[in-house]
């Protein structure tokens, strides 16, 4: 089949596709066995199963990858700021959720602490989002006047400013510098993550697919022409900023649950550059693939090149090079195989979808596909 | 010529980066309803007039009037001060600037030299983004989907112009795969997407073919007339330009050497002399 073919075919085939009523009950079924697999899993493995680490911090994974691919892929601003974002939002969250009765063992070194109440859980999250975008608003100020290179050294800058400022001594009362912060509420069941980081990825593929999204991907493309266009590229940019900084700081707060202590001395600029290789291998500017990069990243990291840390023996013979730190050479590998030869990522800039299934399918059976499709046109 | 019929006024533009003066002195007007062209050697500072007047670039000195109201307006500062080598220092003692988004929003709407759509976009999407600045919307309304009787505006909008251009079948193409002719004819219907009430072209008949040029003539007359627009271009294609142009400007070395109706400047010596070297002429 020629490429004109192809194409014509995928023209003939796309006022033909699902209807809207029958997409949604497949998305929502979908979405319905994926929770429910997931609760079904939690019934029969034993807890300390592997898979749901993979998974709880997977799906934390995803909401940061997916925060910074709408800095770096939809609005093409390259900022390496996330872990920075992260430890404001995970620290918000700890402080303000410490139950007071556990607050002088926390803060042992600082009395105990200055703030003596908690917030729910939920009030929490959403500071921390707030606090961490209020960050970013701040930053983005001077910053966002800076193009490419410079902005992502600003940001990076920014990070390591944040994680040396927590640390000060003389914010303990408040931070408890550079001890960790424990005994806040976690979650146990892997469906919250699911939950919580599924519901702020929905509405950050509402707002890529709004009017605001648009004059982002404007911007990503062109920005002499967005701002032919009417669109006010320092306030567009702030906004995008600021989400962005908004969930990752929640994503950071959910961490902080995940790991149940939270220190800053963790949110080096290591971890932006693992987010960042999530959202490459993903594909910058594609938001299942950064999900999917995420799930994929965290279950080698964690559980299937594990052994690569580990001196292993075949048949009696050592293999060689296998030893503490050899994973990260690995990965160092795959980045520089996907950044020479595939690109564009799992995903390029293409999107998942229950469209896209459909047509993939009537593809793959296309001489029955092709005559169902003609009493369409 | 009274003064509310004027649309767009340039008054003293100079233009200087360093110490090199790319406009000098430069005073235009656009009327109501007029297409004024815009012509002269390569390197002359057309598109950095044009620059100015969009407010890509503040001008060194000078000011520049939308529709009787001041929008640009600046003097020499700093460093500038001491370097300046145009004339009328001293006329102008307040700064206005405006950035490319207000003036766009004002009613002055641009194509590039180079073409600049949105590449990776649709032809629906590129339309649909310049519709974006004057939805009654806010981040969180457009998110959550408040806005949908705004959106549907925008949406409807977009298909009509698309629709009125003769490229509502292209409208899911994506916009960097387009042949040039159509990318040219995109960026003007984009720019009309903005509501101008004045349409600045530079150079949209660059590289196309006597019969695309001819076509391209037909439209700017047919949305002119459409949409009620004054035109104001730069353009190299003599004949595109004496067809439509009710006056014409030449610049050359950044300086306005003649300007009228396109009969009186086609036979001015300077402009002759500009575009053709009479130098050269004289040596061979």
């Amino acid at each position: 089949m020629t490429k004109q073919d192809k194409a014509i075919e995928q023209n003939m085939l796309k006022p033909a596709g699902l209807n809207p009523k029958v997409k949604y009950s497949i998305a929502a079924l979908l979405l319905a066995a994926l929770l429910g697999g997931i609760w079904w899993m939690e019934q029969t493995l034993p807890a300390s199963s592997i898979i749901f680490t993979v998974l709880k911090k997977g799906a934390i994974y995803s909401l940061i990858a997916v925060s910074l691919n709408l800095l770096n892929g939809f609005t093409g601003l390259f900022s390496l700021g996330q872990a920075g974002f992260m430890l404001v939002g995970a620290y918000t969250y700890a402080i303000f959720t410490i139950p007071p009765e556990s607050r002088a063992a926390v803060y042992m070194y600082y009395d105990g602490g200055i703030i003596d109440f908690a917030l729910p859980v939920p009030v929490a999250l959403i500071l921390a989002g707030c606090a961490a975008g209020f960050f970013a608003f701040l930053i983005g100020l001077p910053v966002l006047r800076l193009k490419s290179d410079y902005l992502a050294i600003a940001t990076l800058g920014f990070a390591e400013i944040i994680r040396a400022i927590i640390q000060y001594d003389k914010l303990g009362p408040i931070t408890n510098a550079s001890n960790l912060l424990r005994s806040f509420p976690v979650f146990r069941s892997t469906l919250f993550p699911f939950i919580v980081a599924g519901l702020c990825i929905a509405v950050i593929c509402l707002l890529i697919n709004s009017s605001y999204g648009r004059a982002f991907k404007a911007i990503r493309d062109d920005e002499i022409a967005a701002e032919a266009m009417g669109i006010n590229l320092f306030v567009h940019k702030e906004m995008a900023l600021v989400t962005s900084a908004f969930f990752a700081g929640i994503g950071g707060a959910l961490l902080a649950m995940f790991q149940m202590m939270v220190q800053a001395r963790a949110f080096t600029s290591a971890m932006t550059y693992e987010i960042l290789l999530i959202v490459v291998i993903g594909g910058i500017g594609s938001i299942t693939g950064s999900i999917i990069a995420s799930f994929l990243f965290i279950a080698c990291s964690e559980w299937w090149l594990r052994f690569l840390d580990e001196v292993q023996f075949i048949g009696g013979m050592q293999v060689p090079f296998l030893r503490s730190g050899f994973r990260m050479v690995v990965f160092s590998v795959i980045i520089m195989f996907v950044v020479l030869f595939y690109r564009k990522g799992i995903m390029g800039t293409k999107e998942f979808s229950i469209d896209g299934i459909y047509r993939f399918f009537r593809r793959v059976f296309g001489g029955k596909a092709g005559k169902e499709a003609a009493p369409h046109e | 010529m009274s003064e509310s019929n004027s649309v767009l006024h340039v008054e003293n533009i100079t233009m200087q980066f360093g110490g090199v003066v790319a406009v000098n002195n430069l005073s235009l007007d656009v009327n109501k309803g007029e297409i004024v062209a815009l012509i002269g050697p390569n390197g002359a500072g057309k598109t950095t007039a044009f620059n100015v007047i969009t407010g890509v670039y503040e001008p060194t000195n000078g000011r520049v009037d939308f529709c009787g109201e001041t929008m640009v307006q600046n003097y020499p500062k700093g460093k500038m001060a001491k370097e300046y080598k145009g004339e009328n220092l001293g006329l102008y003692k307040n700064a206005i600037v405006k950035s490319p988004d207000k003036i766009t929003k004002l009613g002055i709407a641009r194509t590039f030299q180079n073409i600049r759509l949105f590449s990776e976009l649709t032809v629906f999407e590129n339309v649909l983004i310049a519709k974006h600045m004057r939805a009654r919307q806010n981040i969180f309304s457009a998110t959550f989907r408040l806005n949908h009787k705004e959106e549907q505006r925008m949406r409807r909008e977009a298909m009509e112009l698309l629709e009125i251009q003769n490229m509502g079948h292209l409208k899911d193409d994506i916009a960097g795969s387009l042949p040039y002719g159509i990318q040219r004819r995109l960026e003007i219907a984009r720019a009309l997407a903005t509501d101008p009430k004045l349409l600045l072209l530079d150079e949209p008949a660059a590289g196309m073919n006597p019969q695309e040029t001819q076509d391209l003539t037909d439209f700017i007359l047919e949305i002119k007339n459409h949409y009620n627009l004054s035109v104001f271009m730069i353009e190299h294609h003599m004949d595109l330009v004496m067809q439509i142009s009710d006056r014409i400007y030449v610049l050359d070395f950044g300086s306005l050497i003649a300007q009228g109706l396109p009969e009186e400047v086609s036979n001015n010596p300077k402009v002759i002399e500009a575009y053709l070297g009479v130098t050269d002429d004289a040596e061979d």
